[in-house]
């Protein structure tokens, strides 16, 4: 085999969608050994293309070749026998079974009696080299987020996949992981593997690809060496127009505690403790972020804040009454709004009407509602100047929530939140997966919230967004807030990190516990 | 060559009009060979079945007394199934009902008949709604799969009429059938126009007016529709979701009660063995044919009746055993309900080498 030849070279990939070109034209490569990051927005076609490669899709125009031959993939299955691996943001693991399992999942040839033995060896001679530490006989829904993205990882590699398509890895693991899977990386492109490394963080892209492909609108932006470009000019090609990346954020007074909790315990949904002992407050003219990676009780936290799950022990105050464990009805009538992550699931309604969802959290309130009725023309009213002061795209208020995308899905559920000047907003990741447009009139509004007096409780991932956000930063791990920041951006991300990581940060140089307000 | 399943991204109006004609002279067809194999001429067994349906205004008063339980249990089935909540009951709330209706007679007898109607009326809709709002409590309470209770509360309730029809309440000089003596006249509903047609057509007219109106215009309707779409969303806004599944179940079942109060004191004039005929159950037939729509429940109900005179008819003019005439009626509601299904997909035939796995078709990049 031709060792100059890439892994993969797509040529001219094309893809429509009913009407929709997600992919026009585009050349894609991946040499040997190589890091190769592919960036761009929420719809330009990234997850198109990869999906195209990993056999899920079929291109309607243009060739793949593998290692130089010309192929034509069917299915996902004729992608692995080609050795491409994909680890998916939500990884395609069976949560009741053990590592072991999972690595032969889908395998074909495997003998009648499983050798468990050389299988487990196997596992461990791959983690080993690579350093993926994990035990093969726990099962999957023992491990956390991090764990689980190495058994996918491992999965891969078990089947012998020489080129992996990483799915946003990052968006899900603390910086302590971000960094050690980073070192799995370099140890694979080491060993001559190719990797797609799908991510919108920049600084990401910079330290660990060697190459930056940019895809806009479906089209292709460019292709650079990572080692002679800027982030600023990789993220003028995304979006096509220079982008501001600080905040414009006055500097103000805290008011009065709006909404406070204390000793508060809450249980997950599966009935194990999520909330242990949080105690923090929101005040006026404030954002209060919340760091802490994804499941740690943030959404709980929030859930039992608004009165949507019940307290086990401790209290919950909105504007110093005791609110614990009244219904939901009570928390949105203090002016207590909570917007949740999951949008399509919780927040909206997706089969229902722009109109209809509009109203979700006022329709018995004049001049939508009056006595038993709902006038719609009144609703019809309130949702075009909701869609119009909130910049919604949408054909028209008649149109159903599901055919709205991510970022206006956002829009019209921030508008609903906050059209009422409500005392405080609790906004549970509220630009994760919109493009950068989007990202950024959100963070406005919820600026322009805290401007005119109002409180925000803001949970995200983003330690950038959260740092640049908020006025005070509480990290939680494992349903415990292990601090609140008084000035983030002050504070080292390491520490911020390792307080993620479960470390009590005591130090009285930046940290303190979060009952002593 | 394969083929594949994908779902229609929109649907036009053509197609809207297309499916079901062809669906139903599909069903036309096939129900015609049926037929044909059984020796009888299709042609003259359709005939018929329109002539005794439609053709005269006997025939037709006929079909509509078939269609006004069924408009009113569709309509009680359509408000529980809209919220997500499946009441599979309604057979048994109308037994209750009417076994409610029937104690009024026996045990609060008064010469008045307004009095007497109001008073069956209401303790129809108590015990149907009661019945229903079990399942419904059991459901809110303790999470109980409705479906189960409520299906499991058909067989009590029918058990029960059995208990009182062939026991206590038997009429004596009935030879043994297991009936109650008929009701007095004060027990009855009026009859209109000299055909069986009786006083539950008012309701069967009311009663999916004012549910459209409710879903549509009010707070509670609005309620019911997002609580039936997202309960997650319905929680989130403030919504007692709780409440409202034992409130739905419990006017769920009042309705069914109300229809077998009706068709009690309106047709039948006393409590027999096998007293509803399934009517609980084509319901849910007639609700899901009609999408939920309070004025298709009543078109399609309609149909059902002339489906249910025409096959009687068919069993006494053709001399075709009633077990034939529930395979017509299968296949014909098997191709509309098959129809159903094209509206909503479509069948692609692809060559074997561009074969692509069946999914939903992609929504851009929203993950």
């Amino acid at each position: 085999m031709n060792t100059e030849q890439p892994l993969v070279h797509m040529e001219g990939i094309t893809k429509r969608f009913a009407g929709v070109t997600a992919n026009f034209g585009i050349n894609f490569e991946v040499r040997r050994g190589e890091v190769h990051a592919l960036l761009g927005e929420n719809g330009a076609g990234k997850s198109t293309l990869m999906n195209i490669l990993y056999g899920l899709y079929r291109p309607d125009g243009g060739k793949i070749f593998i290692s130089g031959k010309e192929i034509s993939f069917s299915s996902p299955g004729d992608a692995r026998k080609a050795g491409i691996g994909m680890v998916h943001q939500h990884f395609m693991l069976i949560r009741s079974q053990t590592v072991w399992e999972n690595m032969i999942l889908g395998l074909d040839g495997l003998p009648l009696v499983l050798p468990r033995r050389e299988i487990k060896e196997r596992i461990l001679g791959i983690s080993e080299q690579y350093g993926l530490q994990v035990d093969p006989d726990a099962y999957i829904w023992q491990l956390s987020i991090g764990e689980q993205q190495r058994v996918a990882i491992l999965q891969m590699l078990f089947r012998q996949a020489n080129i992996l398509i990483l799915d946003e890895p990052t968006a899900v693991l603390t910086p302590q992981e971000c960094e050690h899977l980073f070192e799995t990386v370099r140890q694979m492109t080491a060993e001559g593997h190719g990797i797609v490394f799908i991510s919108h963080k920049l600084d990401e892209v910079m330290g660990l690809s060697s190459r930056v492909t940019i895809l806009r609108r479906g089209k292709l932006a460019g292709t650079l060496d990572t080692s002679s470009t800027t982030k600023e000019r990789l993220a003028e090609l995304m979006v096509g127009k220079k982008m501001v990346f600080s905040i414009d954020k006055k500097e103000l007074a805290r008011g009065r505690p709006v909404l406070e909790c204390s000793s508060l315990h809450a249980l997950g949904d599966r009935g194990f403790p999520a909330v242990s002992g949080a105690s923090i407050s929101v005040h006026e003219h404030e954002i209060l972020g919340i760091a802490g990676v994804a499941g740690n009780g943030q959404q709980e936290l929030c859930e039992a804040m608004v009165g949507l799950r019940k307290a086990e022990s401790g209290s919950v105050r909105v504007k110093g009454e005791d609110m614990t464990n009244r219904a939901p009805k009570d928390f949105i009538d203090r002016g207590v709004h909570y917007i949740p992550a999951d949008r399509k699931g919780t927040g909206l309604v997706p089969n229902m009407k722009v109109s209809e969802n509009s109203i979700l959290k006022r329709y018995w309130k004049r001049p939508v509602s009056k006595g038993f009725f709902i006038k719609w023309s009144e609703v019809a009213a309130f949702a075009i100047k909701l869609v119009s002061q909130f910049s919604v795209s949408t054909p028209s208020v008649e149109t159903p929530v599901r055919n709205l995308s991510g970022g206006n899905l956002q829009k019209l559920m921030l508008g609903r939140e906050l059209s009422d000047d409500p005392a405080v907003v609790l906004a549970v990741h509220p630009t994760w997966g919109l493009d950068v447009a989007a990202t950024c009139f959100v963070r406005e509004q919820l600026l322009s919230h805290r401007e005119r007096g109002g409180a925000v409780l803001l949970v995200s991932e983003d330690l950038d967004e959260l740092i640049s956000m908020s006025d005070r930063l509480a990290v939680m791990c494992k349903g415990e807030i292990m601090g609140v920041l008084e000035r983030p951006a002050d504070v080292p991300v390491e520490s911020i990190g390792l307080m993620m990581a479960g470390t009590v940060i005591r130090d009285e140089a930046f940290g303190r516990e979060g009952s002593q307000e | 060559m394969k083929l594949t399943i994908e779902p229609r991204l929109s649907s036009s109006w053509r197609l809207a009009v297309f499916i079901p004609v062809f669906s139903l002279a599909a069903a036309l067809f096939s129900g015609g060979v049926f037929l044909y194999f059984m020796g009888v001429s299709p042609f003259q067994a359709y005939r018929a079945i329109l002539t005794a349906s439609l053709g005269d205004a006997y025939g037709l008063s006929e079909t509509v007394v078939k269609a006004i339980p069924l408009t009113m249990t569709g309509i009680a089935v359509m408000l529980s199934f809209t919220m997500l909540i499946w009441n599979i009951g309604a057979e048994g709330q109308i037994f209750v009902g009417a076994i409610a209706a029937t104690a009024v007679v026996r045990f609060f007898y008064t010469d008045s008949r307004p009095v007497m109607l109001i008073m069956m009326f209401l303790a129809a809709g108590a015990a149907g709604g009661i019945w229903a709002a079990i399942a419904g409590f059991m459901r809110a309470k303790w999470s109980v799969n409705e479906i189960i209770t409520t299906l499991m509360l058909n067989y009590i309730a029918m058990n029960l009429l059995n208990y009182f029809v062939f026991g206590p309440w038997r009429d004596p000089s009935s030879l043994g059938f297991p009936m109650t003596p008929p009701f007095p006249d004060t027990a009855r509903l009026p009859v209109f126009w000299g055909t069986r047609i009786h006083g539950g057509l008012i309701l069967a007219i009311i009663l999916p007016l004012l549910f459209w109106f409710v879903l549509k215009f009010t707070r509670w309707g609005y309620e019911i529709r997002v609580m039936g779409e997202n309960p997650r969303a319905a929680g989130f806004a403030g919504m007692n979701y709780l409440r409202n599944v034992v409130l739905v179940m419990f006017i769920s079942g009042a309705i069914a009660g109300i229809a077998g109060m009706c068709e009690l004191s309106g047709l039948q004039g006393r409590l027999q063995h096998g007293f509803s005929g399934g009517y609980g159950f084509t319901a849910i037939i007639v609700a899901w044919l009609a999408r939920l729509h309070p004025f298709a429940i009543v078109l399609v109900s309609f149909l059902m009746g002339i489906l249910l005179v025409g096959g009687e008819t068919l069993q006494i003019v053709m001399r075709l055993p009633l077990s034939s005439i529930m395979v017509l009626q299968g296949m014909i509601l098997f191709f509309v309900l098959g129809g159903e299904f094209f509206r909503k997909y479509r069948i692609r035939s692809v060559k074997d080498d561009d074969a692509v796995p069946l999914q939903a078709a992609p929504s851009g990049e929203e993950k």
